[in-house]
């Protein structure tokens, strides 16, 4: 399928807010096999002082910003055109949970891609013993780490509400577990912490949800801003899955990816808050539309 | 039958050591493995023995009184709250031979190779974890390895410049690396002023004792600085987390003696990928920095969000390779505990050589065999976390000693099984004893060395000393500093000593007189308001005194110029009376937190005439009652302030930082002596009003020599506010303030004169060219405001 994606950022600050530095991780990634860029412009308001770019540890796409002097608003305005590949069918061949440990034993690698990275504790996904009994007691039963990681994802969207108002950025994830309320980020966490619990090696992404579903189905949560999943490692044959605990289904044709990493902290889509003495106010909007090919 | 070698030691020091206990199985510094006294103590013990009572008190406090005046202090922390300590000298030095401490040098120079053979593999190639030697799992769960620095080069291409090494000796004599210091060890400035203090005590014996000196080490290392940087104009700088950090001392008393700029993260800024320092000069480029800092708080950008004590956008400079960062970041890495578990290997891979000095032998529990072994032998191991960068004594709230928990419950091993790749294992460390003196005697206690390693043009060079930390008790858990262990200095003594070494350059050449560093901009704002701070406690005291002086004379306070004192008093946030202290002790603790900011930059003497005027105060608070009494009280605090500006006048070095100190002292006088002439000048003052000025701008005798008549407002407006030869006049101020400013860096855009400039000279012109008579209130009123804007336009011009 191919999107048009348009992503608005904007910040208002209550006065000037002193000269800052922006790193952004906004532009969809081309992934071989699955997703490709075929034209992608980012254009920043105003235009800052100095802009660069780079690839971060997760090969990520990131763009460097700063401003000099100080400013009462920023706008981010990212356009892309992506092509997505439709989801290939998938056969479960990932290990029993326990034999988990064993596979990743031999993989002498710390690379971006090795399961590794996303095994212990990371920023914002501290181990929590509630999610941990949590998990252990829904993924009991599972005969493979693939059936593992989807019901997992699937208790936590029968059990959890999506409630845009009811968590911020920085709720910690124990907090809106507790509360069984949030958005796609809390889901996201919860869903990392619950299978590194189980020793199932899993990250964060951040992406675009298709806006508008196609005929006869129903329209994804989290379609409205930026969106996030979680990618979760079942096996040296399996490799890594990826799953929308938001929405209960796997990541398929409908989900564009734009960063990978351990955690939001890995790959907020916009860090580096500008200085202000005043309060600071945010909007987000995002149109993902398929068009023709 | 007496034993020959026995009978011919000399029985001199036997009174000292009757009750030195060396424990069972457990090396010894004083006495070798055959129980004699090691021949490098043996002249040492005599002088000391040869010292009567008295004569040892008085080094011993010669010492601690060196320390005292220096201001050395660490910061101690409990829960939620944090003192200034002494720093706790050990008097005693631990004495090492030169032979040994040539084998100890030699294998940390080794280590160091290894560590900085790792530090590349790790943020390079990562052969260590591709061929098995380091387990993948282990450096991706490090919090110290930054992925964001994968793949960055170091500019001058090493990791590593400054390390410390924590050793001990184990029961068979032999030393062994109890800890690895690789992201920013503290303790080579501590070391220095241990040996200052050590050597203030025992200093006849030093001269015989054949000490090796320390400043050598410092030089070269100081050199290997300066080598780095882009060309002589760029800068050297210290990042410090700044004054509420536990060795901010150090990093103050490091940057005063090696001549390096001290900077918090909010002085420096990056700009096209470049590291600068704002000045008072504006942004200038800084091509090396040591930090003291943990690389977790320098980039809120890319590392801890939440960081207040970094810099935006220096790891971007880094990756662009502006400048060279000491150590690099991500080097934390390395001290991670269950590493430990892996340097014999890694030394094997990545050198071709053993360790020449094992370390503590240690094991990761992510590992089914190591943590079978762990269980089978939980009696000689402490357990504790795995990514643990503490001392091996140094335990986490979980550690488990010799198979029991903190709360003294034998473990279940299946704890093990279920944390194992959180979990590090140590062998439980017997340390040597050392000799400290308690109450005239030695006693035996445990003691580990802390050794500081730096990169010289040349290679590895060892500084020659360093401390060791002796333990209170006979325990080995009670060596650390926050557990009230003390620390003494290390003689390494040889058969000859080099010739004495100073920083100072000697011989050869004229003296060479180093530039004016740049003043950091916030450096020059604290100076600025220490100026301030101190003037006005100057000012409120005078005050408060006129008003004492007049209650103890009159007995009341109900007549007008009392009343007229006292409402100008409260103006200024201060109570005339009842609590008579509290409002100056406010300006004081403000005069010493911004002098706590700057302690790089001005002497001891002024930081303890600071401490000093603060203390007799808190004192005078606790007991002193109004009128006589009191006056008395301010007078002697006045004496103190005095004694303050004193030795900012005749002993600080004029520079740029010494001329902010002026322009915030000139300044505030200017600003409190307009208020109080627009209030006491006022046609409706009360009777007296016009004595009472002179007397608080201390001219009383000034007015009676050049004034025939009594106070009228013309003589107190003439005197106090016109009169340029009276130090403390309005346009006194004003000229001085002129003359500082003359010196001030002006940027390209104000070539003539910057706006904090012009605003002065219109003030001092039109000051003196009036007349008395001409200064009419609505006179006082503009130049007051006009003072008042002053502080503003300074902070726009250089502080920005």
């Amino acid at each position: 399928m191919r999107y048009d994606i348009t992503l608005r950022i904007e910040y208002a600050y209550d006065g000037l807010a002193a000269a800052g530095r922006h790193l952004l991780r906004l532009t969809p990634a081309t992934l071989p096999d699955r997703q490709r860029v075929i034209a992608a412009d980012l254009t920043v308001t105003p235009t800052p002082f100095e802009r660069s770019f780079a690839y971060d540890f997760f090969d990520n796409r990131c763009v460097s910003i700063s401003y000099e002097g100080a400013v009462e608003e920023t706008a981010f305005l990212m356009k892309a055109r992506v092509d997505r590949a439709p989801l290939e069918p998938l056969f479960d061949v990932s290990p029993r949970l326990g034999r988990l440990a064993g596979e990743l034993e031999t993989m002498f690698s710390v690379a971006a891609d090795s399961p590794h990275h996303f095994r212990g504790q990371s920023p914002r996904v501290p181990p929590s013993a509630e999610v941990s009994e949590w998990a252990a007691r829904i993924a009991a039963e599972s005969p493979s780490t693939l059936d593992a990681v989807r019901t997992i994802c699937s208790a936590l969207h029968r059990e959890m509400a999506f409630d845009p108002e009811a968590t911020a950025v920085d709720t910690p994830l124990e907090e809106a577990f507790r509360a069984r309320h949030g958005v796609c980020q809390d889901f996201t966490h919860i869903t990392i912490c619950a299978l590194r619990s189980v020793g199932v090696p899993a990250g964060y992404v951040s992406g675009f949800l298709r806006t508008i579903p196609p005929k006869g189905s129903a329209r994804l949560e989290g379609a409205d801003a930026m969106h996030a999943w979680v990618r979760a490692w079942c096996g040296l044959e399996m490799g890594w899955i990826e799953f929308d605990p938001t929405n209960d289904m796997m990541a398929g044709e409908d989900h564009v990816t734009v960063a990978v990493g351990r955690d939001y902290f890995d790959v907020a889509p916009v860090k580096g808050a500008l200085r202000t003495a005043g309060s600071q106010e945010t909007t987000q909007s995002v149109d993902m539309v398929a068009v023709s090919t | 039958m007496t034993d020959p070698k026995q009978a011919a030691e000399p029985p001199a020091w036997d009174s000292l050591l009757e009750s030195y206990r060396r424990l069972p199985g457990i090396a010894d510094e004083l006495f070798d493995s055959d129980g004699r006294v090691r021949p490098v103590w043996r002249p040492f013990l005599r002088d000391l023995a040869a010292l009567n009572a008295d004569e040892l008190d008085h080094a011993l406090a010669r010492g601690s009184q060196y320390l005292r005046d220096a201001g050395v202090f660490f910061r101690q922390y409990a829960a939620g709250d944090s003192t200034e300590r002494d720093w706790p000298l050990s008097h005693l030095p631990l004495l090492i031979e030169s032979g040994e401490w040539q084998n100890i040098a030699t294998a940390l120079m080794q280590r160091a190779d290894v560590l900085e053979a790792a530090m590349a593999d790790f943020y390079g190639p990562n052969r260590l974890v591709a061929d098995g030697v380091v387990p993948a799992r282990l450096l991706a769960a490090n919090p110290e390895w930054l992925r964001p620095m994968v793949g960055v080069q170091p500019r001058h291409g090493h990791y590593l410049h400054f390390l410390a090494f924590d050793i001990g000796r184990g029961p068979d004599g032999k030393w062994w690396v109890l800890g690895d210091r690789t992201q920013a060890p503290s303790g080579a400035g501590f070391a220095l002023e241990t040996r200052m203090a050590t050597s203030r005590s025992f200093s006849s014996l030093t001269s015989n004792a054949n000490v090796m000196r320390l400043a050598g080490f410092f030089r070269r290392f100081r050199d290997t600085l300066l080598g780095m940087r882009d060309g002589e104009s760029s800068r050297v700088a210290i990042l410090t987390p700044g004054p509420l950090n536990d060795t901010y001392f150090e990093h103050s008393y490091i940057a005063r003696y090696l001549g390096l700029m001290l900077v918090q993260g909010a002085d420096l800024a990056v700009r096209e990928n470049r590291l600068m320092v704002r000045t008072v000069s504006g942004l200038q480029p800084v091509s090396v920095v040591w930090r003291r800092l943990d690389a977790e708080w320098t980039d809120p950008l890319e590392l801890n969000e939440s960081s207040q004590l970094g810099t935006p956008g220096m790891i971007g400079a880094l990756r662009n390779g502006s400048f060279t960062m000491v150590n690099a970041l991500g080097s934390g890495a390395l001290e991670t505990r269950a590493l430990m578990a892996f340097m014999p290997r890694m030394s094997e891979m990545l050198t071709g050589q053993p360790l020449a000095m094992p370390n503590i032998a240690t094991w990761w529990c992510g590992g089914e065999a190591e943590r079978d072994y762990v269980k089978a032998h939980l009696d000689r191991m402490t357990i504790d976390s795995a990514m643990s960068t503490r001392l091996p004594f140094d335990h986490g709230p979980n550690v488990v000693i010799g198979g029991r928990t903190v709360d003294d419950t034998p473990l279940d091993p299946a704890w093990i099984d279920e944390h194992g790749p959180l979990l590090a294992a140590q062998e439980v460390v017997s340390l040597s004893t050392a000799p400290a003196l308690v109450d005239g005697k030695l006693q035996a206690r445990p003691m580990s060395l802390r050794v500081f390693v730096a990169r010289s043009g040349s290679g590895w060079v060892v500084m020659p000393g360093g401390f060791a930390r002796i333990g209170h008790s006979s325990e080995s858990a009670d060596i650390s500093m926050q557990r009230g262990g003390a620390v003494s200095d290390v003689w390494v003594v040889s058969d000859n000593t080099g010739p004495v070494e100073t920083l100072l350059e000697t011989g050869g050449g004229a003296a060479r007189r180093t530039r004016d560093a740049s003043l950091p901009s916030t450096a020059a704002d604290n100076l600025f308001w220490l100026g301030r701070y101190v003037e006005r406690t100057d000012f409120k005291l005078r005050l408060l005194r006129a008003f004492h002086v007049r209650l103890a004379e009159t007995g009341g306070r109900d007549y007008p110029l009392a009343a007229a004192l006292s409402d100008h008093l409260e103006s200024l946030g201060i109570e005339a009376e009842d609590p008579i202290f509290d409002g100056i002790l406010e300006d004081m603790r403000s005069a010493l937190r911004s002098a706590g900011q700057v302690r790089d930059r001005f002497s001891t003497d002024a930081w303890n005439a600071l401490v000093d005027l603060t203390r007799t105060t808190e004192m005078f608070a606790e007991r002193v009652r109004p009128g006589d009494d009191a006056s008395r009280a301010f007078s002697v605090l006045l004496r103190k302030t005095s004694g303050f500006a004193g030795l900012v006048h005749e002993n600080m070095y004029r520079s740029t930082g010494w001329r902010f100190l002026g322009i915030g002292r000139a300044v505030e006088r200017t600003g409190a002596m307009m208020t109080f002439l627009r209030v006491f000048t006022a046609e409706d003052a009360p009777d007296g009003a016009m004595d009472l000025a002179i007397e608080v701008g201390d001219s009383v005798m000034t007015h009676r020599r050049r004034y025939a008549a009594g106070t009228s407002r013309d003589t107190a407006i003439d005197l106090l506010l016109l009169d340029d030869m009276n130090p403390r006049s309005v346009l006194h101020q004003l000229i001085a303030i002129d003359d500082h400013a003359s010196y001030l860096p002006v940027s390209v855009e104000e070539v003539r004169m910057t706006s904090f400039q012009r605003r002065v000279l219109e003030m001092k012109t039109a000051l003196a060219t009036a007349a008395p008579r001409e200064i009419n209130a609505d006179r006082l009123d503009d130049l007051a405001n006009d003072a008042a804007s002053l502080t503003g336009l300074l902070a726009d011009t250089y502080l920005g």
